[in-house]
């Protein structure tokens, strides 16, 4: 499987999402936002696309606004991606990107939004996850029980009204909701790190190959990025060492889709 | 088309709530101004021709559909309300959203627009007066030196009249170059420098002065048309390039000192080079080092070798001025001008850490503050969102660091900006650590374009902060924009595009340029050829300018294309500005008119030595406090463990981004609840491999009110031993020393402290063989004000050295976090406590500073801390805390409520020297001090390893919440539920 990523003018993800991505068994090519606008990459020659987290445009004017009109240059060709049989992944501002240019909504009107934590402010954690096994998301598929980072300012997930939500649901676009630590969805901070309703921690398009998230998957991908790796070590021992990472979990079902 | 200015305003639902409002509700509050409520708004002036389908377009692209709503040209309607506060940056100050805003305005038209975006924010307030807000407003929100506050009535306000003023710059009236007549008296000369801002002495005046006298010299610039007098372009270059700030000269002069103590007097020529540079020079001759230390105190930062392929790269540096007149720039400006420190070492490295250590006034200090200085909680506040902003908006993650509190500080915090970088050692078979300039090669600067902000900024920290202090040195940074030089940058170097490079730092071009001109032997800059922010700057403006996110390199005339293509791709402005040369000549034009010449060796060499006396008489206290009641100390710990200085500042620092780039191994915070305080931080550069780099620092200003040299001591034990305690060893540990100082110009005693805290670096570094790569100094932190009576105060920081230290850790699995992990494990403490209570926490809650500090033992230390890593590296340990601030009962409780476990303990078997009080066992201070937990099964090993005379068993790990103390004579000292101690370091710090 061969992935694009995408990053340059603020999204600084790239190393960690180009090692997941390889760890779990994919061909990656790193490329700018200007590459990618100059035509300079061909989106055909891809199976993947992946947008990194950061602050593309410093997060002026709103996090992934301008990133969102720039990419509109592209829009052709990114749809044309999208309609192929392809898989696209958004993590925090890549994530903000995405809904920011509808990647998410069937219909004309843009119904969902990622906005200002309800803290008002940036808050770097762990947070647990739980994955909704009644999702179309390919990536998430056979997961459960997640262990992940969230950092941002602007993570909030809301719709424009309640149906909007259901729709979501019925849709089966809900992909993982933040958890307390007995696994029930969690309301408050610092379980629900920004106030996002039904505590939605990232959502799919109505295929499921198009997944966005607030949590880092690609911010685990060794044993010893688990905050929680010297407690397990000191019970399991060298146990500790083998365990497969969250984030190259996830990456593996991305790989292997395409098998 | 309309050519006028367009208004776009952007408010929050109201069904929504708006965070930006709420936190200036709560901020207001704080200042003692209620409100019903507060609602905000974000207005962008488009200053420049849009039709009106253009400005539809723009308005759905900016505004959200589901939160936001908006209006074109007349304001949003956000509800009730009786006042609208408005904050917009004054004429010239960086408006990083207002960039933003017109690049998607070109966007969306597809042609450049021919004008600026102006953004401000709004708040619509109901149930406040207009007096109340506006002090509220200047005091919270807004920053009088960069920006303005207008309040509006909603009764008198006419919404719908026109726009207020844009903050234009006013275009100047014609450029000129002016002489400045040298061969005047010492007063005139004095008055020259003083009110050029060029904090320039009487012997530097006489110095500039004379060197227009020679006659050969005078000939040479009666042929380019120049007068016998400097211009104002060149005093300016010198002011600069001899600053304090530039040239180090207190450090680089000779010193008389005397021991009035022993009697002892000696001379030193240079404390740098004699205590610092020597040192590791020493050291590098070993074998430990001579293949590892790459480059030193050469380059803008230090150099060190890492693995087969790779060099680390270290450089702390302070922005203690700009972040006492504007906290947020200053601190944001502060970091990531550190971080071009590391773009700009060799040939440019990537950036893979950030680290911050600061020193605040006491957070609620109550007493009189002269308008000019900020309150310490707004100055910590700024500072913060600064650092945030810096780190998280680059995507280099801030994993270490430190704040401190003591009321020296309220004048000028201390603003210590680490960055750690990596790069190949070899290039296209080139090395990476060497510069290269060729004469023929071009000067090109790369990144923002210069204004205004931050001239005079190397002159001015290098002088006493004042209340007329320049606020045009204040700078305002624009992180994204340097996040794209970089990101061109590194790709230009891995292309071979340039073959040298450094930043743009204090001094401007004249100092980036001038530096690299040295390699060369000369340069000729085209001042006139440099991109500005808009126009009218003089030519010695475009010179000095700080202006921010801005790198000089040197690039062969033959790939200057390429190079300008792609910096194009990335976006990003790179133009030719000079050449350089080897005229042995520093040469500046404007147009076709000569504005500076000056000769390469009188600039940087020609800075006359400074003489100095330092004398030491050591000052007793005699003040030790009589703890009346030493039988029961569980108050006293809840108390210290309370103290701004030991409690937990997780709800500041989980604002930094601690994870981005993947590699993130020992976290700021740790435990079951991740929420104990880390001894340090390990990251994994490369993400395919399991080698580490450990970073801690040491720093503790209170030991220098006894004696500097055992506080530099005490600064460089700490600093080994969180490296120790997370896992790492003796063996690859290198040092950044930073010296923050009270003028000691003419104040013999601080010189005196000065040498003595030298003395120690050198003793304690030949001891751990651990040498400095890099170091900074920053030799003025005081502040004038006049007092409440008119007289005239000053404020001095403590003297402060920081240690940061940066070590290899060959495999991060055996990573050691400070959380008691299991019930039933063991409790050691490593290392002796002793009587030593001078400087320490305890102390200063019971209102005193002692005269007995903490004398570091080094050479037992280091056999200490070589057992200790074997058993680490052998994973014998569970648990390892440095013993610090607060002692070891700080320590015993942080292990225990940060693992979530209850602990035993019992003091009577500590191995201590002259401990005859619990007070002493518990809150001493005593360096090379470890708390560790063991599991059963491991115990014997894990004694083995260490050597009998090493260790004390005192207790074990218990499975309740009860955290009991036997004292000396076997009564209970403490006892405490863990929740109850936690707590109490846990409440002093809120998120806000």
């Amino acid at each position: 499987m061969k992935a694009l990523i995408l990053t340059g003018n603020g999204l600084n993800t790239e190393k960690e999402l180009d090692y997941s991505l390889r760890a779990a068994g994919a061909k990656t090519r790193i490329t700018t936002l200007y590459e990618l606008l100059d035509g300079d990459v061909d989106l055909e020659d891809f199976q993947m696309l992946a947008l990194c987290g950061g602050f593309s445009d410093g997060d002026d004017l709103g996090a992934g606004v301008a990133t969102a009109k720039r990419l509109g240059k592209a829009g052709d060709e990114m749809r044309r991606f999208f309609e192929r049989d392809t898989l696209t992944y958004g993590v925090c501002n890549g994530f903000q990107i995405l809904i920011k240019m509808g990647a998410f909504s069937s219909g004309a009107q843009r119904d969902a939004t990622l906005t200002y934590n309800d803290s008002g402010f940036f808050y770097d954690g762990w947070v647990r996850l739980r994955v909704n096994p009644d999702s179309r998301c390919v990536f998430t598929k056979d997961l459960d029980g997640l262990y992940l980072p969230v950092r941002h300012g602007e993570g909030k997930f809301v719709t424009r009204d309640d149906e909007a939500l259901q729709r979501l649901r019925a849709n089966g676009q809900v992909a993982i909701q933040y958890v307390d630590r007995n696994g029930r969805v969690a309301a408050k901070f610092p379980d629900n790190p920004n106030g996002s309703v039904d505590a939605i921690a990232g959502i799919c398009d109505t295929t499921g190959r198009i997944f966005g998230t607030m949590p880092h998957f690609e911010a685990y991908n060794h044993p010893t990025n688990n905050p929680q790796y010297t407690r397990l070590k000191r019970n399991l021992g060298e146990l500790a060492d083998g365990m497969e990472p969250d984030g190259i979990k996830l990456f593996r079902n991305a790989v292997a889709y395409f098998k | 088309m309309d050519s006028n200015p367009n208004t776009l305003q952007i408010a929050v639902k109201p069904e929504f709530p708006d965070a930006a409002a709420g936190s200036v509700r709560q901020d207001f509050a704080e200042r003692g101004v209620k409100t019903e409520s507060v609602r905000s708004a974000r207005k962008t002036v488009f200053d420049f021709g849009l039709s009106e389908s253009e400005l539809k377009n723009l308005e759905a692209e900016l505004t959200d559909p589901v939160t936001e709503f908006s209006a074109v040209n007349k304001p949003v309607n956000p509800g009730d309300f009786d006042f609208m506060v408005e904050v917009s940056r004054k004429p010239g100050v960086s408006d990083p959203e207002g960039r933003t805003a017109k690049e998607i305005a070109e966007t969306v038209t597809g042609r450049e627009a021919n004008g600026k975006a102006y953004t401000s924010r709004q708040f619509f307030v109901k149930g406040a007066n207009a007096e109340d807000l506006q002090r509220a407003a200047v005091a919270m929100l807004a920053n009088p030196l960069i920006e303005d506050v207008q309040i509006r009535d909603y009764r008198t306000w006419d919404r719908r009249t026109g726009l207020d003023t844009l903050p234009k710059m006013a275009t100047a009236n014609g450029i000129r170059v002016g002489y400045i007549d040298l061969n005047v008296d010492d007063n005139a000369l004095m008055e020259i420098s003083t009110k050029g801002q060029l904090s320039l002495n009487l012997r530097e005046m006489h110095r500039a002065g004379a060197e227009y006298q020679r006659t050969d010299f005078a000939e040479e610039r009666r042929l380019l048309g120049l007068r016998p007098m400097p211009t104002d372009v060149e005093l300016e270059v010198v002011a600069q390039t001899w600053s304090e700030h530039c040239k180090h000269k207190i450090f680089n002069a000779a010193v008389r000192y005397v021991d009035k103590e022993t009697g002892q007097a000696f001379g030193v020529d240079s404390i740098f080079r004699t205590f610092i540079k020597d040192t590791t020079e020493e050291l590098a001759k070993t074998d430990k080092w001579k293949d590892v230390l790459v480059s030193v105190f050469k380059d803008n930062a230090g150099i060190v070798k890492f693995n087969g392929t790779h060099n680390a790269l270290m450089k702390v540096e302070t922005h203690n001025s700009p972040s006492a007149k504007d906290p947020y720039g200053g601190a944001l400006t502060g970091v990531n001008g550190c971080h071009r420190d590391i773009m700009g070492a060799g040939i440019g490295a990537e950036l893979i850490a950030s680290t911050d250590v600061l020193c605040f006034g006491n957070p609620d200090y109550g007493g009189y503050l002269p308008p000019t200085i900020l309150h310490p909680d707004r100055v910590r506040k700024g500072v913060f969102k600064g650092i945030e902003h810096a780190g998280n908006k680059t995507g280099i993650p801030t994993v270490n660091g430190s704040v401190f509190f003591h009321d020296s500080f309220l004048g000028k915090p201390l603003v210590f900006c680490g960055s750690v970088g990596m790069m190949p050692a070899e290039i296209n078979g080139r090395r990476t650590d060497e510069k290269s300039i060729e004469p023929g090669y071009l000067a090109v600067m790369v990144g923002g374009r210069v204004g205004k902000d931050g001239i005079h900024g190397a002159t001015f920290s290098s002088g006493t902060l004042t209340e007329t202090s320049p606020s045009s040195a204040v700078q305002i940074g624009d992180p994204i924009v340097q996040k794209r030089a970089y990101d061109f940058l590194i790709e230009a170097r891995n292309r071979g595009l340039y073959e040298a490079i450094t930043d743009n730092g204090a001094g401007g071009l004249s100092s980036s340029l001038g530096e690299m001109a040295q390699i060369s032997g000369g340069c000729e800059i085209y001042l006139d050829k440099v991109p500005l922010k808009y126009e009218g700057m003089q030519p010695w403006e475009i010179m000095i300018s700080e202006s921010q996110e801005r790198m000089s390199v040197a690039v062969k005339p033959e790939k200057i294309k390429e190079f300008e293509e792609l910096s194009r791709k990335y976006r990003v402005e790179s133009a030719v500005v000079g050449k350089f040369t080897a005229s042995g000549k520093f040469h500046a034009t404007y147009g076709d008119e000569v504005v500076a010449h000056l000769d390469m060796d009188f600039l940087h060499n020609g800075v006359p030595k400074m003489e100095l006396e330092a004398e030491w008489q050591r000052i007793m206290h005699n003040d030790d406090p009589v703890i009346a009641n030493d039988y029961d100390l569980t108050a006293e710990l809840a108390s210290i463990l309370a103290r701004p200085n030991i409690a937990s500042k997780e709800r500041l620092v989980r604002k930094f981004d601690h994870e981005v780039q993947g590699g993130s191994v020992g976290k700021p915070f740790v435990g079951v609840n991740n929420d104990g305080p880390a001894d340090a931080a390990v990251i994994r550069p490369f993400l395919d491999s399991d080698e580490g780099i450990i970073l801690s620092h040491g720093v503790n200003p209170l030991y220098g009110q006894v004696d500097t040299y055992h506080m530099t001591a005490n600064a460089i034990d700490e600093a080994i031993r969180g490296v120790i305690a997370v896992g790492g060893d003796m063996d690859r540990i290198v040092f950044n020393d930073n010296f923050c100082w009270p003028s000691p110009l003419e104040d013999k005693k601080k010189m005196a402290q000065l040498v003595r805290a030298n003395m120690a670096l050198r003793d304690y570094c030949l001891e751990y063989e651990t040498p400095c790569i890099s170091g900074k100094d920053s030799m003025t932190i005081d502040t004038t004000y006049t007092g409440q009576n008119g007289e005239k105060q000053k404020i001095s920081g403590l003297p402060t050295v920081l240690i940061s230290a940066m070590a290899k850790m060959a495999d991060v699995r055996n990573y050691v976090s400070m959380d008691a992990k299991k019930a039933g494990d063991i409790v050691y403490v490593l290392g002796a406590t002793k009587d030593e209570m001078g400087g320490s926490e305890f102390y200063g809650m019971h209102g005193a500073i002692g005269d007995s500090v903490p004398v570091v033992d080094a050479k037992s230390a280091k056999a200490l801390y070589r057992s200790v890593s074997d058993a680490t590296r052998k994973g014998l340990v569970a648990s390892m805390h440095d013993v610090s601030q607060g002692g070891l009962g700080v320590a015993l409780a942080e292990t225990a409520f940060a693992g979530g476990y209850g602990m035993d303990a019992d003091l009577s078997r500590l191995r201590a020297q002259g401990v005859d009080k619990n007070y002493k066992a518990m809150f001493s201070e005593s360096a090379g001090r470890f708390v560790v937990t063991v599991d059963p099964a491991k115990a014997d090993e894990f004694e083995q390893t260490l050597g009998n005379d090493q260790y004390a068993r005192i207790g074990r790990v218990t499975s309740g919440d009860g955290f009991y103390v036997r004292g000396l004579d076997g009564q209970t000292a403490v006892a405490a539920s863990i929740h109850e101690l936690k707590g109490a370091w846990q409440s002093r710090f809120g998120w806000n």
